[in-house]
């Protein structure tokens, strides 16, 4: 049962993969290229001070093509996962929802913490913006603001669970978004900023490639959980069928 | 199989009844180290931490580290 919850999720990550593949390409390649430009114009300058070329080992094109699209469809695939599991937890558990609606609720909710929050407090960069120097404190900071944002969520979906029994679903769930924000915000205020970006980068380029990489990751989250919810309804719907018809029932 | 079907056709056929937790946390365990490597590799090999020696993974899904928002250079 959880077991093929499990497959069918990530099934429908692959799927999400390969269209968040086709928006990547079209909206977020162009200002990869933009950044590599940048970047390469940027160690010409400085070569010529003495430094040397970094070789090339994986070629440009297959980093556009199949390295971005293995990318996608393996991270499609973890979240599909991911999304199945919080499903068979939730389904049942979250008043009188629909399994339709409950694996767009946790959709939804899983890209706000997930990509929106961390994204929020440290942004996507693209090539060129980053200092190799900072790449160990990035990186623990970024994952930290991660498993903090999920964390807290998951405990706002368990008090808005158990407000909904004295206040009611609506009110409950609206005080449980009130405290998960209120913690964002302090949590926001109090990790440090990472301030790197070179001045001389296009501040439209960076927009760009931002919203590129918001975009990419609504893609995935919305096909998955979208995709997930009806063919988990069409199942469910397949498997109730024979209830109705009597002779369909003697026939199992 | 059976069985099952009938005693869950007397509620509505909207609602599911909850799995339990006992038989979800066996595939939460497997699934979540599954989440784990793969997010790894797809975002983090070969940055801060390396596990393979060499960038071959990291340079091969470099453009999707960088458009999901993972940090990189
Ligand atoms: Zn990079």
């Amino acid at each position: 049962m959880v077991g093929n919850l499990l497959l069918r999720g990530m099934m429908v990550g692959v799927l999400a993969g390969l269209l968040a593949f086709c928006f990547a390409r079209t909206f977020g390649e162009p200002w990869v290229d933009y950044a590599i430009a940048f970047e390469e114009h940027a160690s010409h300058a400085a070569g010529a001070a003495g430094g040397m070329e970094e070789p090339e080992i994986v070629s440009r094109a297959t980093q556009a093509g199949l390295g971005l699209f293995t990318g996608l469809v393996i991270y499609g695939a973890a979240v599909g996962g991911l999304i199945a599991l919080a499903f068979a937890f939730a389904n049942g558990r979250l008043g009188r929802l629909s399994p339709r609606s409950v694996a767009a609720l946790i959709a939804t909710l899983g890209y706000v913490a997930i990509v929106i929050v961390p994204q929020l407090k440290y942004p996507a960069n693209p090539p060129a913006v980053g200092s190799a120097d900072t790449i160990v404190a990035r990186t623990e900071l970024f994952f930290a603001m991660l498993a903090f944002s999920v964390a807290l969520m998951i405990a706002s979906v368990m008090l808005a669970r158990r407000l909904a029994e004295r206040i009611g679903g609506w009110n409950g769930a609206t005080v449980a978004a009130i405290v998960y924000v209120s913690i964002v915000a302090v949590m926001f205020a109090a990790l440090p900023d990472i301030e790197e970006i070179p001045a001389s980068f296009s501040p439209a380029a960076l927009w760009n490639f931002r919203i590129a990489s918001i975009g990419v990751q609504a893609v995935l989250w919305s096909v998955v959980g979208l995709a997930f919810g009806a063919v988990t309804e069409y199942a469910a719907r397949r498997e109730n069928a024979p209830r109705h018809t009597a002779g369909a029932a003697a026939l199992r | 199989m059976t069985n099952a079907a009938f005693a869950t056709s007397a509620s509505t056929p909207s609602r599911a009844e909850p799995i339990p937790v006992s038989k979800i946390l066996p595939w939460a365990v497997f699934g979540g180290l599954m989440l784990v490597l793969t997010v790894y590799f797809v975002g983090a090999e070969e940055g801060a931490t390396s596990l393979i020696g060499g960038s071959v993974v990291h340079e091969f899904v470099h453009d999707g580290r960088h458009l999901l928002g993972f940090p990189c250079h």
